[in-house]
């Protein structure tokens, strides 16, 4: 009997007294539209193009983002400058598809594509969903501020020879018996 | 014109407060959830969301008014007036304050029963002439119901008409003066807010509609207004079954003397309306076979016994044992 009445009553009047002391707690909705929320930094939102510290796109059109994609919302075309590096021709993100699952950021070997916390990308006419390259290059360095591709990577380009990365040995010259 | 019981004044005032009582339980309802939920609920249409109301009742008028072909029309449509109709009609011998009132009528209690008992149908036939499979297990699952609760919610009442030795409900107030009869009729009391609970489909005991397990339940295929009444008379139900606990457990009216008879009925109504919300946040819904389980085999026995001893307890007190 004890146990039934512990079990029917005392229980429930726990349960509601619990759920009565919530209405002194602080209350966890953020009024939006008047107050901004704290977004976290790695935030998941709108997807930009980053620069390396020198100012250069970061971008070498690779694919790899466009390949990662599961909703197939990245275009971009490879074209090559005279210096030897890469870079898009164009580079199109169709955000009404874009399911911000930051996939392309993974992929990225460069650090070129990023996600930011900015989530505030409602238009009104469909097409203006579709963002070109001049619409996602920022001027900044985004996450990675000392990340450069090309001053780390073999690949020789105008006034980079082979061997002058950072980090890089000079190339063996295969033809001399000199250790 | 005098405020009298059965006054066209009265009528009036009693029957506008109680509908703009249960349309403001919308917002009430949805704030307080909130509350207990640590969020706001709704604060934008209006000072804190006041208005919240209007805008709910514009919308509802303005939505099409959809008869399913499959459906059984006659019925599918007499269905929600019967609830809302039934409640206003039980409101008529709610003893509000000394010379507010419909009726003073010397069966109240038995006329609350017999009309709220009523309302099942609307939610049966409804469900019925719904001919839709989730409407027809939540009008199946409201007659296990009402089977259920209907049985123990009449005998848990008849304690306190023992005690009084009136039907009449005005009279039942007036015995409280020296003492409110939630004390001697505390498992009465108990028994009547569980079988109240039932009777307007709240939660805990919303099993009729039961949003996550038969999509809407009863009223799956109503839509517009149709739905609405069916809402506003939940609320209704909600409204009444607590001015019923204020009248039959809390002394109604009376109070101390420096608030007015009328505003003391309706804070004390307005806690239980709380407290009604309170349980919809806080207390899980039973199975239906539980809650018959548990109103067959340990309410009923309960209030009979409840009855018995209050009914040894009168005799005694006059003598005759």
């Amino acid at each position: 009997m004890i146990q039934l009445i512990k079990d029917t009553l005392i229980s429930q009047v726990v349960t509601l007294w619990r759920v009565f002391v919530h209405a002194f707690d602080k209350t966890d909705t953020v009024e939006y539209p008047d107050v901004q929320p704290q977004m976290a930094a790695r935030w998941r939102g709108r997807i930009i193009l980053s620069r390396d510290p020198d100012g250069e796109e970061r971008c070498v059109a690779c694919n790899l983002c466009a390949v990662a994609c599961p909703v197939d919302c990245i275009a971009l075309q490879k074209a090559e400058d005279e210096e030897g590096r890469w870079y898009p021709e164009f580079f199109r993100i169709n955000f009404s598809r874009c399911i911000m699952c930051g996939f392309c950021e993974e992929a990225c070997p460069t650090n070129a594509i990023q996600l930011t916390p900015d989530f505030e990308m409602a238009e009104y006419v469909r097409q203006d969903m579709v963002w070109e390259k001049e619409d996602l290059l920022i001027n900044g360095t985004g996450k990675y501020h000392d990340y450069n591709f090309y001053r780390i990577a073999g690949k020789k380009i105008g006034g980079k020879d082979k061997g002058e990365a950072r980090n890089e040995a000079p190339p063996v010259d295969v033809r001399s018996l000199l250790p | 014109m005098v405020w009298d019981v059965g006054s066209p004044l009265s009528i009036g005032a009693i029957l506008f407060t109680v509908i703009i009582v249960a349309a403001m339980l919308i917002w009430v309802e949805r704030r307080l959830l909130g509350l207990w939920q640590e969020r706001l609920g709704p604060n934008r249409v209006g000072p804190f969301g006041l208005l919240q109301v209007v805008a709910d009742m514009i919308k509802i008028f303005a939505k099409e008014d959809w008869v399913p072909p499959f459906a059984d029309k006659f019925s599918f449509i007499l269905a929600p007036p019967i609830i809302m109709i039934v409640i206003l009609m039980s409101f008529t011998v709610i003893p509000f304050a000394p010379g507010v009132g419909v009726i003073d009528s010397d069966i109240g209690v038995l006329f609350v029963l017999a009309m709220a008992s009523l309302g099942a149908y609307s939610v049966m036939l409804g469900g019925l002439a719904s001919n839709n499979k989730y409407a027809l297990l939540g009008s199946l699952r409201a007659a296990a119901q009402m089977v259920s609760y209907e049985v123990f919610m009449g005998i848990s009442l008849l304690g306190v008409v023992a005690l009084t030795g009136s039907f009449n409900l005005r009279e039942i107030v007036i015995a409280q003066s020296d003492g409110w009869y939630i004390i001697p009729q505390f498992i009465g009391f108990l028994i009547f807010m569980i079988a109240g609970i039932a009777e307007s489909h709240r939660l805990p005991f919303d099993i009729p509609e039961a949003e996550q397990e038969i999509v809407a339940g009863y009223h799956t295929e109503y839509s517009g207004m149709k739905f609405g009444m069916f809402f506003v008379g939940e609320y209704l139900g909600v409204v009444l079954i607590s001015s019923l606990l204020v009248v039959l457990f809390f002394g109604g009216w009376l109070g101390p003397a420096f608030l007015p008879p009328i505003v003391w009925f309706l804070l004390k109504t307005a806690f239980f309306i709380a407290f009604f919300i309170l349980l919809r946040a806080a207390i899980p819904r039973p199975r239906y076979d539980q809650l018959m389980t548990y109103g067959w085999l340990f309410l009923l026995p309960l209030s009979l016994l409840n009855l018995m001893i209050t009914g040894a307890f009168v005799l005694w007190q006059e003598g005759a044992i």
